[in-house]
């Protein structure tokens, strides 16, 4: 995840001084090297926020995909966390496929469906498309609800624990790590391709993307597709990690969730996408540390911190659109004083 | 059997006027300031506190209580458009829908901390003597309130289409630049329809919550408002109006016949379908372009 990545416009990167990328390499190094070592010493709560944090990012850089580099507002995200979920815990309840296996499935299943549900992006745009993947999240949330001989309604699918390289927990957490490390290597190479530089190219103005020559609805499709690709390996994650799928895991809330760790990470960004992932998992735990060592004696917790988290959750997203739209990335890029006017201009979609 | 079905039928319609209000209020709201306002059912929800506060916690009595919601939705609303969204005109869609959702949680987040999770019961205001129509019985409630939203609805028609801010929010929505060259205070038109927003949302969440009270959770029901103004195609004020009233139908009539847990579905169903064939809605402009 080296700095180019986020110079989304070939121009930016030739324009760029020459700087050394050595100090940044270093510290993503010593960042994989604390997480190999983290199962060693790590509690069980900390090992534990870290799978959290690496599903979200999964998801979150897929999202980012969608939204942030193609400019296709999804509402829906969360369905296909549970399209990737549900197929994964079927596989591997009634087939008994190993974990690669069930993750290839979960994503290729949230791909077929979000290709169906992107039908509607190629006849509508902007918030048109919203409402229509506000419909796909009603859709699919009913299905995982109603269809109880395949999904267990609302009491979900309890899944055994899961035993990787005969490491236990430990080996899931690898997993998880490696596969969080690959989506964003692969998301961030895709940004180098021909389909992924015609995503921005549809992004900035679809017009002129088609008159360039670039097939407009297969690239909607195929971002949308992409999206919720990412999306079905993070639910297949998420299913074996928390060892139960059920509908409530995959509601507007969450979908929205994923949207507000775009936006505050910054979009067309993948670390952004992970700055936002970190950001918004541990926003309710550092929430409730505060308010558990500041709140007065006798203060009802429970009652303040759902309240408080909407608030701070909303006044997130909103102060990041109105004071940093590049978001967290931004806040990153301006701290090592970074302040390029191409990249600027680049995270203003 | 064909009496229950007239029954149903009447009950729907009639619940489906809260989806006419809030409707209206969104679609104003899009109209001139091409903003798709999420935050529309924390909107009916919040103004529906302030009525609950002004009413009951200050005794100001209902009237005067009614009037300050009123108001104070308005300038809720008018807050919201000034400090939040002028600042970012001309952004991309995402973004402006992004803020909106993050309004939606501030709103709930809000109404959580100072009047808590619990249900609070408004003062009743319509009667609730159950109206016949022959054999057919409808909660006075309901009745009472669908009088009272096709006056507020009938009202702001009339406002929207006769009076002059009314002409110029319809000036502001079909050409802003040519609006603007016009002599029309664009930002003044921005204000007004979203005060005019405030105070219809905060009509529809009094009037649903004087059925079953109010919660941070009213704001729910507006999910349906969506399906509502997308059937009937975002810029189209006399179409809200039947979509608003045909969604009410559809849900009541789904609910009593299918089971509860088809209600919030059917409607996006039936948007979905009527999308792929006609994506404007039933009555929209061809206002978006297409590829």
């Amino acid at each position: 995840m080296n700095a180019p990545m986020t110079s989304v416009s070939a121009e930016a990167v030739t324009a760029a001084p020459k700087r050394s990328y050595l100090p940044e390499l270093i510290s993503w190094l010593i960042l994989a090297a604390c997480l190999v070592v983290l199962p060693s010493f790590g509690s069980v709560y900390v090992i534990y926020m870290v799978c959290l944090i690496a599903i979200n990012i999964i998801a979150t850089v897929g999202l980012n995909i969608t939204v942030g580099y193609t400019g296709l507002l999804s509402i829906g995200h969360s369905a296909f966390l549970g399209v990737g979920a549900y197929a994964s815990a079927l596989m591997w309840l009634h087939l008994g496929t190993p974990l690669i296996v069930n993750m290839l499935v979960g994503g290729v299943a949230a791909f077929v469906i979000g290709l169906i549900f992107g039908v509607p992006a190629l006849r509508i745009r902007g918030v048109y498309l919203a409402i229509a993947t506000l419909a796909a999240q009603y859709f699919l949330y009913f299905i995982f609800q109603q269809w109880t001989s395949v999904t267990g309604g609302d009491r979900g699918l309890s899944l055994p624990r899961i035993d990787v390289f005969g490491l236990g927990d430990t080996g899931f957490y690898y997993v998880v790590m490696l596969t969080a490390l690959i989506a964003c290597i692969a998301a961030r190479n895709v940004f180098r391709t021909r389909v992924g530089r015609s995503f921005i190219a549809v992004r900035e103005k679809d017009y002129a993307a088609e008159v360039l020559g670039i097939n407009v609805i297969r690239t909607k499709l195929i971002a949308f597709g992409i999206g919720a690709a990412f999306a079905g390996v993070a639910g297949s994650l998420l299913a074996v990690f928390l060892r139960i799928v059920n509908p409530d895991q995959f509601t507007l809330v969450v979908s929205v969730f994923f949207l507000a760790a775009v936006v505050v990470g910054g979009r067309a960004s993948i670390l952004g996408s992970i700055l936002g992932a970190v950001f918004m998992t541990l926003m309710p735990e550092i929430l409730r540390f505060v308010l558990e060592h500041a709140a007065p004696q006798g203060a009802d917790l429970a009652r303040l911190l759902s309240p408080l988290r909407e608030i701070l959750f909303g006044a997130l997203i909103v102060g990041f659109l109105i004071f940093e739209p590049r978001g967290l990335v931004g806040l990153v890029r301006r701290a090592f004083g970074d302040t390029e006017a191409v990249e600027a201009r680049a995270g203003e979609h | 059997m064909l009496m229950q079905i007239l029954e149903f039928s009447l009950i729907g319609v009639a619940s489906g006027g809260i989806y006419v209000l809030a409707a209206l209020s969104f679609v104003i709201v899009y109209k001139a300031t091409n903003i798709f306002n999420f935050a529309t059912g924390e909107m009916m929800m919040f103004g529906t506190y302030l009525f609950f506060m002004f009413d009951t916690q200050l005794g100001f009595g209902w009237i005067a209580g009614l009037a300050a919601a009123l108001i104070g939705s308005a300038c809720l609303a008018m807050v919201l458009e000034r400090g939040l969204l002028r600042p970012l005109i001309g952004r991309p869609a995402v973004v402006l829908v992004m803020v909106t959702l993050g309004v939606s949680s501030i709103l709930r987040g809000f109404a959580g901390l100072i009047w808590g999770p619990d249900v609070r019961q408004l003062t009743e205001i319509l009667p609730r003597n159950p109206i016949f129509l022959g054999d057919i019985l409808i909660p006075g409630k309901l009745a009472w309130g669908f009088v009272i939203i096709g006056l507020i609805a009938g009202a702001f028609m009339a406002y929207y289409r006769f009076s002059r801010a009314g002409t110029a929010i319809r000036a502001t929505s079909t050409d802003q630049v040519t609006a603007e060259s016009l002599g029309i205070n664009i930002r003044a038109v921005f204000l007004l329809s979203w005060a005019l927003a405030g105070v219809l949302t905060a009509a529809s969440g009094i009037i649903t919550a004087s059925v079953n009270g109010v919660t941070p959770q009213l704001g729910q029901v507006a999910l349906n408002v969506l399906a509502v103004v997308m059937l009937a195609g975002m810029t189209s004020v006399g179409g809200v109006v039947i979509a608003g009233l045909f969604v009410g139908w559809l849900e009541t009539m789904v609910g009593a016949y299918l089971g509860a847990s088809w209600q919030s579905f059917i409607p996006y169903l039936v948007v979905l379908l009527v999308m792929l064939v006609k994506p404007t809605g039933l009555f929209g402009e061809r206002r978006i372009e297409r590829i």
